[in-house]
């Protein structure tokens, strides 16, 4: 049970297509566009936004993504008719509509909670993302040492959108905080900002019980190139 | 007339009316300062209740602004809907239950339209909204019902104090809404929510009079 997303445009080809484009990194997230009037024309449906919501559900909660002005007031007055029990695990993320997408998809598919999807969705308001954050130190202080390794890109087109993803979703089947280049590796945003090309040298860092084995994993995907050479 | 459910309903069908008569001055206004759909978007919520109001023709007047209400959320399609959606809502829940209304219902309702056209859009006075109508609206007519004035008198000072406050727009910058990306560029245009909203409420004064 995940996090479902609501894309919620005045246009409804803006709304399939970001749709679209977040389900190609994250596909067994629930993205479920809302976009422009019942009849297709420009504007935002309260009907269209509410059956949305419902379809996104699966009771670990929805996000919603809005553009322009009124798409955040219909989605404001849908939220304001849903049940109570509903209610409390629908939220409006404060992000832009693409980039919070798919930040968001990503967080979705990669197991977050509500909370977290939010987060990732609302970190696209910061220029670099999310806040820097250092290697997790683990409670018990006895794993905390940070392990490193060191690699490079091949991939020709570097670590954009899709093979961020891919890696983002590599490094989150580990409990291991990771950092790589010195942001956290589990943050899509984070990692696209960071603008690695071809040949660009990276620093991972892990800390935490399976940090050598997801050190390990991440090199892997690296070297491999992302299945595009 | 007195103020029942015939009133009410009258009232939503005179709206309905000056919004048709109105559109292509409202969609004129929203042009230049926002998306030029503001007399289209209304008169198509209004059209769609219209199809609708003779289902409430046994209901009390909340019913019958419950009614517009839930239709102009689900057809306005642009922040009109919800704006004016949230406003009818909240005027329906402060006279519910009510057969007719007197000077303090008529006082109370307006300002609960008020008070959830401000909780949806957040706008203040003086940023070149509907608010701009509707706050001075809501003053005059508690000025009128403190002054001992009949229902008429009181929808007739809320209907002239929200025609002054749309005119009182076209000097102001916008701060919210689509208009708000213009800064002074917006100067000299009247607000066009502002305007329907003064429109809504002379149609209300006109129909109590006949």
């Amino acid at each position: 049970m995940s996090v479902g997303l609501v894309i919620v445009s005045h246009s409804d080809k803006i709304a399939v297509g970001i749709g679209e484009l977040a389900v190609q990194m994250a596909p067994t997230t629930r993205v479920v566009p809302a976009g422009g009037l019942d009849d297709g024309a420009i504007g935002t449906s309260f009907e269209k936004i509410t059956r949305a919501i419902a379809e996104a559900d699966a009771g670990a909660g929805v996000v919603l993504l809005c553009d322009l002005g009124s798409a955040i007031l219909t989605a404001e007055t849908a939220l304001d008719f849903l049940a109570d029990d509903q209610r409390q695990r629908v939220v409006i993320a404060d992000a832009p509509i693409v980039e919070g997408a798919v930040a968001a998809a990503v967080a979705a598919e990669t197991g977050g909670d509500l909370a977290d999807v939010v987060t990732a969705a609302e970190s696209a308001n910061r220029p670099g993302g999310e806040a820097q954050e250092a290697p997790a130190q683990t409670n018990e202080g006895a794993s905390s040492e940070a392990l490193t390794a060191r690699t490079t890109l091949v991939n020709k087109d570097g670590l954009h959108a899709r093979p961020a993803a891919d890696f983002v979703k590599r490094a989150s089947d580990f409990e291991a905080a990771v950092t790589v280049n010195g942001v956290n590796a589990k943050s899509l945003l984070r990692i696209m900002s960071l603008g690695l090309g071809v040949g660009s040298e990276l620093t991972l860092s892990a800390s935490g019980p399976d940090a050598q084995d997801a050190l390990d994993a991440l090199v892997e995907l690296i070297g491999s190139g992302f299945g595009e050479a | 007339m007195p103020l029942t459910s015939e009133w009410a309903r009258a009232w939503v069908i005179e709206s309905a009316r000056v919004i048709a008569e109105n559109r292509v001055e409202l969609t004129a206004l929203d042009r230049p300062i926002g998306d030029g759909d503001h007399g289209e978007n209304m008169n198509r919520g209004f059209a769609a209740v219209m199809l609708k109001i003779d289902d409430v023709i046994d209901g009390t007047p909340a019913d019958v602004f419950k009614l517009v209400a839930m239709t102009l959320i689900s057809t306005v399609g642009g922040a009109a809907g919800p704006l004016y959606g949230t406003g009818y809502l909240k005027a329906a829940g402060a006279v519910a239950g009510r057969d007719e209304l007197d000077g303090e219902a008529i006082v109370a309702m307006y300002r609960a339209a008020r008070d959830g056209v401000v909780l949806r859009g957040k706008a203040e006075v003086g940023e070149k909204t509907m608010i701009d109508a509707w706050t001075p609206a809501v003053n005059a007519a508690a000025d009128a019902h403190a002054a001992g004035k009949s229902e008429r008198e009181i929808l007739l000072a809320a209907a002239e104090a929200a025609e002054n406050g749309a005119v009182a727009t076209e000097p102001l910058i916008a701060r919210k809404g689509r208009a708000s990306y213009l800064g002074e560029r917006a100067i000299g245009h009247r607000d066009p929510g502002a305007q329907s909203s003064a429109l809504l409420l002379r149609a209300a004064a006109d129909v109590a009079d006949a």
